[in-house]
């Protein structure tokens, strides 16, 4: 191919600005050698490279977006969008040489499975995908007054996906999340979700019930361990540390204490009678008192 | 006795079912959703909580059976429901799985669970999942209205004889267990086409049913419970077996001793078994006999499989059917997909291979690419690859299975995952 290269695109970290810079190579006929988002990397490199700043234009970035399954195929255009999404290193240079590869071979492009290009691409939109499928389930939310919060801290930018299933399944709460690694929060408040750039999040003092029900928590998560079967390296292959920073189960500051007014879940002291008289003398063999 | 101590019996005495894996498909994601994941490594995804522990029944394999002495508690509906809702709203939990001793009768027992789910479903409005057990003996209509409540329904056969259950459970027999069994899974048929007929009809155990049986309570061989499994995919349509290895919870004469270790490396061979039969088209009489009754523990079934039918190999990647790429070691349901789709786009060689995700290490032996074995692998006889699977197999000593399990290279992460959190 008879195209320049040698040029460093810069834009700025947009997904329309991405597709313009797709726009500008096949415009001008050259290949970047990377493509990267503005602010970043401006370190040594751009000394001795041509840095070129690509203008993000809506209708532009328009055409190749809608271009991709006209002359790939609409799963093509998924991955692209995804792959958007990951955090995987160079994803702009890597997305730009999948869509290069697509619109010459068009739709089969995406049965290429053992092509570099292709291959990185789709693994990377795998770690995301199941990031943030695992996410959907190590989310854990405290409540402040009306208002589920939780943090995240994702190596992926996840918020888009996770953004359908918890509004749906939470659509009467308020609940945010709030991605620690990107600084955005997914803010939600029937039928609204947003997101929204969020440099530091306070959190107040969580209420006398929030820290109750944590400690139930984190005691259902001891007790349903079986002894017998303990296998720390199996649970870390399944659930890696870096997320249990911001989980419930293994947060120890709040420790044992036990908050002594609460009654939630108290059983009378009866509860211990000879259960064959209990079962024989009254309709329900135990009382509990719950204030 | 304090709120706490409560709710730990509540949850220590589900050690009834144990090995009950929790990983299943929720109301609102089908992929099943772990919520965390307990230091034995198992899915956490529903708040698994006993009714009440007190239990008229004997079973001599379970810590709440009438002759023990623990600590009796009881959750009251609206306890179970506030606590559910809780959980779930701060997204510990995908959903419930309750299930309880048996307290006066099965019916009366079904009963509490009915207010229970009744409360959680039509006052709370809770849509979460919700896996319910039934309670051997009570009456088909009670069962009925528990299964419109609930997503999962399940009866644990718990020992794979009658023999065995005459001797430990004394009070439940096979009739009393097959007979709601049978319940559920006509209901859930004749449910499925009422839900065409009428688009009104309230659905009935949409995640279908499940059971469990224990191995190694009793000196039921691997091939008996595998063809029982095989019969009760088949005869009742469950949805998933579950397999618990025991843990000795009591000194009984019949039972083994409390000392032994629980046969962790013997329940996976019998997941990865039960593997083989829901995806990969494998026939329990495939895989076990009455001359081969039990799983080699050094290599998993379907290599085991492969290692006795080496006249079937090795196979050319390039042409060999579906059913067939899922039949070599080392290449699993989505790796022979990518097979396939790999393959409409030209000749497929072993680097191509490995990047598709094909665990070499184990296909090599089984398969050529464009007519030729993998580069530098010879082998000389049968004996050879028996030898090379072997050693890649090896256990550090023949009891120390459970100090081993999971931490070999042997099993795939992808097993794992699957055995132990029963994803679908
Ligand atoms: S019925 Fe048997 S297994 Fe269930 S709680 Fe009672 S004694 Fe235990």
């Amino acid at each position: 191919m008879s195209d320049r290269t040698g040029v460093v695109y810069a834009y700025d970290g947009s997904f329309e600005g991405l597709m313009c810079c797709v726009f500008e190579s096949y415009e001008q006929k050259e290949i970047p050698n990377d493509i990267q988002p503005a602010g970043l990397h401006q370190s040594q490199q751009s000394l001795f490279v041509t840095e070129k700043w690509i203008e993000t234009d809506k209708p532009k970035a328009d055409r190749v977006f809608n271009s991709i399954p006209m002359k790939i195929s609409t799963q093509a255009q998924e991955l692209v969008q995804l792959g958007f999404l990951t955090c995987a290193p160079h994803k702009e240079l890597l997305i730009y040489r999948f869509l290069r590869l697509g619109f010459r071979h068009g739709s089969k492009v995406m049965a290429m499975l053992t092509d570099d290009i292709v291959n990185s691409l789709q693994k990377a939109v795998r770690h995301l995908t199941s990031e943030s499928h695992k996410f959907k389930g190590f989310v854990r939310f405290s409540v402040y007054g009306e208002v589920l919060v939780a943090v995240i801290e994702p190596k992926n930018f996840v918020l888009p996906l996770l953004s359908p299933h918890f509004c749906d399944r939470f659509h009467n709460e308020a609940f945010m999340i709030y991605d620690k690694t990107h600084s955005v929060a997914l803010i939600y408040r029937s039928p609204k979700a947003e997101l929204v750039f969020v440099d530091q999040l306070t959190l107040p003092e969580v209420e006398g019930t929030e820290v109750e029900y944590r400690r139930l928590w984190k005691q259902f998560y001891r007790t349903i361990a079986v002894a017998g079967r303990n296998n720390p390296r199996c649970r870390m292959t399944l659930m890696p540390k870096r997320y249990w920073g911001q989980m419930t189960e293994f947060d120890e500051t709040e420790g044992q204490e036990i908050s002594k007014d609460s009654t939630q879940w108290r059983v009378a002291e009866t509860a211990t009678e000879k259960l064959q008289n209990s079962i024989e003398s009254s309709d329900s063999p135990f009382r509990y008192s719950k204030s | 006795m304090s709120d706490s101590a409560k709710y730990d019996v509540a949850c220590t005495s589900s050690g009834v079912d144990r090995g009950g894996k929790l990983g299943t498909i929720g109301s609102a994601a089908k992929a099943g959703i772990c919520h965390s994941f307990s230091a034995d490594g198992r899915c956490i995804s529903l708040l698994k909580v006993l009714m009440t522990n007190v239990c008229i029944f004997d079973c001599k394999y379970c810590v709440n059976r009438v002759s023990n002495d623990p600590v009796r508690v009881a959750f009251t509906p609206t306890e179970l429901a506030e606590l559910t809702i809780n959980f779930y709203r701060r997204n510990y939990i995908e959903g419930l799985f309750l299930s309880s001793g048996v307290i006066k009768s099965p019916n009366h027992t079904t009963e509490q669970m009915i207010k229970a789910l009744d409360l959680l479903r039509n006052v709370y409005h809770f849509g979460g999942y919700i896996h319910v057990k039934a309670i051997p003996g009570a009456d088909s209509e009670l069962i009925t209205r528990l299964g419109v409540l609930a997503d999962r329904m399940s009866i644990n056969i718990e020992l794979p004889s009658q023999e065995s259950l005459r001797l430990l459970a004394p009070d439940k027999t096979k009739e009393s267990i097959l007979r709601p069994m049978g319940l559920i899974s006509t209901k859930i048929q004749e449910n499925s086409t009422d839900l065409v007929k009428y688009r009104h009809a309230s659905k009935f155990v949409p995640a279908g049913q499940s059971t469990q049986l224990i191995v190694g309570a009793t000196p039921d061989t691997d091939h008996k419970i595998l063809t029982l499994t095989e019969g009760l995919y088949r005869k009742y349509h469950l949805k998933r077996v579950f397999f618990s290895a025991y843990m000795p919870v009591a000194e009984h004469s019949l039972l083994p001793s409390v000392d032994i270790r629980p046969p962790l490396l013997r329940e996976h061979r019998l997941y990865q078994a039960d593997w083989l039969l829901r995806f990969y088209g494998f026939e329990a009489k495939e895989l076990l006999d009455e001359q081969n009754p039990n799983f080699n523990l050094q290599v998993d079934p379907k290599c085991n499989w492969a290692l006795n039918h080496l006249e079937k190999f090795p196979l050319e990647v390039n042409k060999t059917p579906y059913e067939m790429l899922l039949r070599v070691p080392g290449i699993g349901v989505t790796s022979a997909l990518r097979i396939l789709t790999a393959r409409r786009n030209g000749l497929l060689d072993f680097s191509g291979l490995k990047k598709i995700g094909v665990v070499l290490k184990r296909a090599q032996y089984f398969i050529t690419c464009q007519g030729k074995m993998m580069e530098g692998l010879r082998i000389s006889s049968d004996g050879a690859i028996r030898a090379l699977m072997a050693d890649q197999y090896k256990l550090p000593a023949p009891y120390s299975e459970q100090l081993s399990l999971f931490t070999e290279p042997f099993l795939t992460r992808e097993d794992v995952q699957q055995c132990l959190t029963g994803q679908v």
